[in-house]
């Protein structure tokens, strides 16, 4: 199975910044086609083709659109989820940089789906360099007329991992701190400012023209169980060629990471960000799906001489900086898990570390607000699963350690930090 | 919200105003003082305490003075595979500050970030709003040179 460029069409064909040649490879004909529809039938449309988040939750879109299409609201907004912020995704910058008039277009089509009349791009900080650009590009559509039914604003955030969930980031949008939210209720039901709200991710939304110019069987053909189409991948890491990718849904692990980036020397590989899982190099033939490993689509792959316990340390030093801090499992979760894993890193590790990162791992997973703190222990539990005897070693390393050193590991310590 | 019919942003509708307004501020001041919080607060109508919560909990919002060039290196783990540490070494050495600090003459403030979606050019950087990618601790130098 090669490449299948579908999302990624247009990237390299169109010039980014002129709405004409956008329009001379078939731009907005999905909506004008989407325009003579009823707003249910595009509903139905997208939900018989079995599109499903492309952000890392995966929930069925049409699902979604029906929801708040379905509640009774004077006002009801679109929200594109652009704060790509989980680790090792590059994939919405590369679409927002070289084909936002697709993503435009999806968003108009989805505002006539939900009835939305007002649709914002949240856009994360980092991405700066996109803001003006893509204001550029939403004054063209909008002198081009397709914007009548709907206004876009370009929103930037402020640099906050977290707001890249949902419910933090409609909050960010009411420029309240960027919080989770209690759910229910539900952001299709009661999202920004208590109305009906739908947030896609970028990749998302610009499946929708395509799905509406070619239909839902089309799209529906690509794909295996309930994850349907392709998906876009971001892949990095110990790679010959580090990029983007867009493969059919169910593809192998293989074809993307050894084919595609070229990568030779596999121990371990990260799927999905900070909170993705790892899994070891031999699984390979693994089919990416939602079914399987999937999340955001970041891979990022680790050669034979990386250190597994230096991995999950560094992914948790990441949530433990990017937990929001309002509920308890995660803020202080991801603290004990990294004082542990720290621990482990520098030789200072027991027995009990282990049982204790599982025993945090349950009650995380169980009691935390959002994805971040259900999540955040994915990675440590999948190591601790495939590479129990790297932490044992470590914690046999560490007794030998301290009765070696004795008093004067503690010294050691201090000079290695 | 007790503020409402004070200022210029109640607490629904436009209060999404305020993160660009601390953008603006932040424009103006280099950093989000107190005095700019306060004079902030009493021209939103917006608590003071509100204003300062929702300043310190985003990353790009400082409250504390920051360099005139604010140089943000990922830590996240592709940019850490290729020797990050390496490259935030090369630049503690260049200018003499740790991360989390800045340089005494106030052109540089030196901070090691999350994940900055550069990973396809890692390991990366950002001072200000460009981002540095393919980096070696060898070319920092130079980088920085093109900012005194």
């Amino acid at each position: 199975m090669a490449e299948k460029r579908i999302v990624l069409g247009n990237c390299g064909a169109i010039d980014p910044q002129d709405i004409e040649s956008y329009l001379r490879n078939g731009g907005f004909k999905a909506y004008q086609k989407a325009r003579k529809m009823k707003p249910k039938a595009i509903v139905e449309e997208i939900k018989k083709s079995g599109l499903t988040g492309r952000g890392g939750a995966g929930f069925p879109c049409g699902l979604k659109w029906e929801l708040a299409r379905n509640t009774k609201a004077k006002t009801k907004y679109l929200i594109c989820n652009a704060d790509e912020g989980e680790v090792g995704t590059f994939k919405d910058k590369y679409l927002l940089s070289h084909d936002p008039f697709g993503l435009i277009e999806g968003i108009c089509i989805a505002g006539l789906a939900i009835g939305a009349q007002q649709a914002f791009i949240y856009l994360r900080a980092e991405y700066h360099f996109l803001y003006d650009p893509l204001c550029r590009n939403v004054a063209q559509a909008k002198e081009k007329g397709f914007l009548k039914h709907l206004d876009i604003k370009v929103f930037e955030g402020a640099g906050a991992y977290i707001c890249g969930e949902e419910s933090a980031l409609m909050n960010s949008i009411e420029g309240q701190r960027g919080e989770s939210r209690y759910k229910p209720p539900y952001p299709p039901q009661r999202g920004l400012w208590n109305m009906p709200t739908i947030i896609n991710n970028v990749e998302t939304l610009m499946n929708i023209p395509r799905i509406i110019d070619k239909g839902a069987g089309w799209f529906s053909a690509m794909g295996t169980g309930r994850s349907r189409g392709t998906k876009v991948f971001s892949v990095s890491g110990d790679v010959a060629r580090p990029g983007v990718y867009e493969l059919e849904m169910g593809s192998p692990l293989k074809e993307l990471v050894v084919n595609l980036a070229g990568a030779e020397d596999i121990k371990a590989l990260q799927v999905g960000g900070a909170t993705g899982n790892i899994i070891p190099g031999y699984m390979m033939d693994t089919p990416l799906s939602h079914e399987t490993f999937l999340g955001s689509g970041a891979v990022v792959v680790f050669n034979s001489t990386r250190d597994i316990i230096d991995i999950v340390y560094n992914d948790m030093r990441f949530l433990s900086e990017e937990s929001c801090g309002k509920c308890t499992p995660c803020r202080e979760g991801t603290e004990v898990m990294l004082e542990i894993l720290g621990r482990l890193q520098q030789g200072d590790g027991r027995e009990r570390d282990i049982s204790t990162l599982e025993e945090l791992a349950r009650v995380m997973a169980a009691a935390s607000l959002c994805g971040l703190g259900q999540a955040a222990a994915v990675p440590v539990l999948d190591a601790l699963k495939y590479f129990y005897n790297e932490f044992m070693d470590r914690v046999d390393q560490s007794h030998f350690l301290r009765s070696y050193l004795g008093g004067e590991f503690n010294q050691s310590k201090e000079a290695v930090r | 919200m007790s503020a409402a019919g004070k200022g210029t942003l109640s607490s629904t509708g436009n209060r999404a105003e305020l993160l660009a307004l601390l953008k603006q501020e932040l424009g103006k001041n280099g950093s989000l003082s107190k005095t700019v919080l306060t004079s902030l607060a009493d021209k939103t109508g917006l608590p003071l305490n509100e204003i300062y919560g929702v300043s310190t909990f985003y990353a790009y919002l400082p409250v504390a003075a920051a360099g005139k060039n604010i140089i943000r290196v990922c830590g996240c783990l592709p940019c850490d595979l290729k020797d990050a540490q390496g490259v935030i070494g090369s630049i503690k050495k260049e200018l003499g500050i740790e991360p989390g600090q800045t340089t005494a003459d106030a052109r540089f403030s030196l901070e090691q970030v999350g994940c900055i979606g550069a990973c396809d050019q890692a390991p990366a950087m950002m001072i200000n709003d460009t981002v540095y990618g393919n980096l070696t601790p060898a070319k920092i130098a130079e980088i920085l040179k093109s900012f005194k």
